[in-house]
């Protein structure tokens, strides 16, 4: 359900009446504008108020972009892995059956409610120093890699689960008929019509990655030039006085949320194309 | 071996690997040593404390992001006003957002030459304590309640509450009596992520707390920071209670909606063809989707 | 080419969809499998399209041996009830799919395709998409698609079900004038007996995962083998355990040896045809069909007296 989209609005006033939509309204607004909208004003009028220059030469400073370069990096990894291991299991959920299956879709959630300096820990210890297995990736960008496809596993699956669900089976089994094998039944029919809603899942779990502090902390060990991503850095530079520093990169982790948020409402737009 | 269960086994050992085991091997760790040294180390004076600021946190935040979440949502389906494609894309920004930027936002705002920085000369300290770890909370769990009940009102439409306005009742009332049934589940399951995301809050609250052992630090925090002073037993403890919570959230999940895929999803995922034809045929289709949950919560 | 079902079963859990079905369908033929819904009539469609597997017995195409052959080596074209349209793709690429999928060069997909749009009449829609057409537009789409791969055989599964009865009407007279054309093994299925009665030259009767009987139009209205298929070809009325046909109930105003009095309740002028609703002495009720020319003969309203008596009946033996 597209939330951006128009849709046909009764009349104005037709819960609460004409006055209380007037309240609601206000209320609705000022409690935005109090919590999300006047401390994000702070940080960019905060970060403009050295000018320009400052900025440029906060973001550029070598740590900032490499831990911004990093940060990017992994978060197109992550994003394009969850794009397939997502989708598969998506697919699983849906397509397959098994004993156990409900309790597995319900595990899919596990990520969503578990805090992330839990899944941080878990996976360190895990995959750290202590490893049973005898895994060490603790340190490594692999581990970063690692907590951050923990954290973002449920986005793409969640987003093509109920796309997958609704899809209309009588187009497979037609291009079956048609003489279609497996493999061009899903090239042609069922990715093209999943492709929006994987695209979707992808930018939130890349908005997810690049933003994602609590669960990476601890696994990456924060080596500057190595394993510090930028919310990292940013922590950083607030505990050692520099909060320009520390609102320049800000505002580019920002502006990058803003345009994942974009993305996905062209998606959905693109997603109903054909509906139109 | 088929392509199917090839699938299968690579699905579901990728879910062990990244999400079972790790979270089952904490479990383990913590009552490795039986029940009692975990049990002391969640039951200290600090961790009661973390604990309980944590729960103090998220009873302010929970209910507020409800009340104006509900408020949020009614006033983006049922009005039209300037600058609501605004307020609709500002609702979605808390997640799709670092933790950390909106920690600093607060951080800026509150902190010393902040807007609002003049706030602590005059005895009202937000940053460093209590009132500014809650703002932060209620910053990053805002979009929960909202992103549920948006869809659901656009589902519901106005035809009930158009009935019941031709019927004689009074604003409040129809909203009382036909929309607050109609949403009640679908702002119960915000509830339930709310409160998960208020008690597991990292980044946020990070910044902004100071980090004041026994004083400003959640439980999350005091995870960390035991961790970091290599006391495990009690960072594997608070770990345990707050993986509880989390399962305890994860099943509450399903209850309110056993059948749908989308749980959770931000930017209102559900699938959300709710006129879409559900065509049944023996064994192949089921009732899911949208209309499915209508249904139960009209029933 | 013919098609011949032999001994097939097909369950679904507990639920027996066909029970020891065999059926023969003459090549060339336009044939309907009837039945309610639940009937187990389309499940035998998809076994013979090769999307269910049957739990035993055969399939033959011609002379082939298709029971395990997955459908997209039968060579056979499908309609789906709710068309199956690929929504992502445009007219034409929809008709085009399966010669795209069987890789037939450029040229030939794009004569085939044209040729076929002229044929269903969408050759100024071939750019819109299916969320674009109507019900029937749609239809027609699915039908051409079907069609563009040259089918051995052409299965349609309640293809007019979801269409507004003008449509639907419209649609039946042209498949009939196409299956004219064409000549393609032709199978349908429909709950509807008009339908059937008017597209088929041949019908298969299907109850509860069974046969009830395989005959003409005018054999299954005429001579129908048992209750379930009298009952189900036409309106009957039933008395004692003897059926007879509104049309086959005659009225007279005078009462002869073997006619029984009965009260008009209530008189329908369908045009052409008027139905009267009638009320004998010990309360049976009596639906007859007369042409109006009878009826204004007889000056039919209610509350006037008649002497009914069947002219032609049916007893089935159990």
């Amino acid at each position: 359900m597209a939330t951006s989209a128009a849709v046909p609005v009764s009349r104005p006033g037709a819960v609460l009446g004409r006055a209380g939509g007037g309240l609601a309204r206000g209320i609705a607004v000022g409690y935005l504008s109090l919590i999300v909208l006047v401390p994000l004003a702070a940080l960019v009028w905060s970060s403009r108020s050295q000018g320009l220059h400052t900025f440029w030469h906060e973001v550029t400073k070598p740590e900032a972009s490499s831990a911004l370069k990093l940060t990017l990096g992994v978060s197109v990894l992550v994003a394009a892995f969850n794009a397939v291991t997502g989708t598969a299991i998506a697919w699983v959920l849906v397509r397959d059956s098994f004993p156990g299956k409900g309790i597995v879709n319900a595990v899919i959630d596990l990520p969503f409610a578990l805090p992330t300096v839990v899944a941080g820990l878990v996976l360190l210890e895990l995959y750290g120093p202590s490893s049973p297995f005898g895994v060490d990736v603790a340190f490594q960008r692999t581990g970063l890699v690692l907590a951050l496809l923990f954290v973002t596993l449920p986005f793409v699956v969640r987003a093509v689960q109920p796309v997958l669900l609704e899809l209309d089976r009588e187009m497979e089994e037609a291009a079956e008929s048609l003489g279609a094998g497996r493999l061009a039944v899903f090239r042609r029919i069922v990715f093209p019509n999943l492709l929006p809603a994987i695209l979707s899942g992808v930018a939130l779990a890349f908005a997810r990655a690049v933003g994602e502090f609590g669960s990476v902390v601890l696994i990456s060990g924060n080596i500057p030039f190595k394993t510090e991503v930028s919310s990292v850095y940013i922590a950083g530079q607030i505990e050692s006085g520099n909060p320009a520093g520390a609102a320049a990169v800000s505002v580019l982790l920002l502006l990058i949320s803003l345009g994942v948020l974009l993305a996905i409402g062209a998606f959905r737009h693109w997603r109903t194309r054909h509906d139109r | 071996m088929t392509a199917k269960h090839a699938l299968r086994f690579g699905a579901l050992g990728y879910l062990a690997l990244l999400l079972l085991l790790p979270v089952g091997l904490v479990f383990y760790r913590t009552f490795e040593h039986g029940f009692h040294p975990a049990w002391a180390a969640v039951t200290n004076p600090q961790a009661q404390h973390a604990l309980w600021l944590t729960l103090i946190i998220a009873a302010i935040a929970v209910p507020a992001n409800t009340l104006f979440g509900v408020v949020l949502a009614i006033a983006l389906v049922r009005h039209r006003f300037p600058g609501r494609g605004l307020v609709n894309a500002v609702v979605d920004l808390p997640l799709a957002l670092s933790p950390v930027v909106v920690g600093l936002a607060l951080y800026l705002l509150y902190g010393t030459g902040g807007w609002l920085g003049g706030l602590a000369g005059h005895g009202i300290k937000i940053l460093f304590a209590l009132p500014g770890m809650t703002l932060a909370t209620i910053f990053v769990s805002l979009p929960f309640v909202v992103r549920e009940v948006v869809p659901v009102l656009r589902e519901i439409g106005t035809d009930q509450e158009q009935a019941a306005e031709t019927l004689g009742a009074a604003p409040f009332t129809t909203f009382r009596r036909i929309t607050l049934p109609a949403i009640r589940w679908a702002v119960g399951y915000g509830v339930v992520l709310t409160t998960a995301r208020a008690i597991g809050e990292f980044g946020a609250v990070s910044i902004v707390s100071g980090r004041i052992e026994g004083k400003t630090e959640t439980l999350p925090l005091y995870v960390q920071s035991q961790f970091e002073g290599f006391n495990t037993t009690g960072a594997f403890a608070a770990c345990v209670v707050l993986a509880l919570i989390a399962l305890a959230t994860v099943l509450a999940m399903r209850m309110f909606r056993p059948n749908d895929a989308s749980l959770a999803m931000p930017f209102g995922g559900r699938g959300g063809s709710a006129g879409t034809a559900v065509l049944t045929r023996f064994g192949r289709r089921k009732g899911y989707g949208a209309e499915s949950n209508v249904v139960k919560e009209e029933a | 080419m013919g098609i011949t079902v032999v001994e097939v079963t097909k369950k679904f859990g507990d639920f027996v969809a066909l029970d020891d079905v065999s059926v023969a369908i003459p090549e060339g033929s336009l044939t309907a499998l009837l039945g309610p819904s639940g009937s187990g009539k389309s499940t035998l469609l998809r076994v013979i399209a090769g999307l269910e597997e049957p739990d035993g017995g055969q399939v033959l195409l011609g002379d082939d041996d298709v029971t395990h052959q997955p459908a997209r080596a039968r060579g056979v074209g499908m309609v789906f009830q709710h068309y199956a349209a690929f929504k992502h793709m445009t007219v034409w690429e929809n008709v085009a799919f399966g010669l795209k999928v069987r890789k037939r060069p450029k040229p030939e997909i794009a004569n085939r395709v044209h040729e076929l749009l002229e044929l269903v009449q969408l050759e100024g829609l071939a750019k819109r998409y299916p969320a674009q057409l109507s019900g029937g537009q749609r239809q027609r789409m699915a039908l051409a698609r079907a069609l563009a791969v040259d089918p051995e055989v052409l299965l349609l599964d309640e293809p007019f079900g979801a269409l507004d009865a003008r449509v639907r009407k419209e649609l039946r007279a042209w498949l009939r004038r196409l299956h004219d054309e064409v000549h393609v093994t032709t199978i349908i299925v429909t709950h509807d007996q008009e339908e059937a009665m008017e597209v088929a030259g041949q019908i298969v009767v299907i109850n509860q995962g069974r046969v009830e009987q395989v005959g003409t139009p005018r054999e299954l209205y005429d001579s129908p083998a048992n209750e379930f298929v009298m009952s189900f070809v036409g309106p009957v009325n039933k008395i004692g355990d003897t059926f007879v046909r509104p049309r086959d109930i005659s009225l007279s105003l005078e009462p002869d040896g073997e006619s029984t009095e009965a009260m008009v309740e209530r008189v329908v002028h369908l045009g052409f045809e008027v139905r009267a609703e009638l009320v004998r002495d010990d309360g049976q009720h009596l639906l007859a069909q007369l042409t109006q020319e009878e009826a204004q003969a007889l000056e039919l309203e209610r509350g006037l007296i008649v002497y009914v008596k069947p002219s032609r009946q049916t007893v089935f033996t159990r």
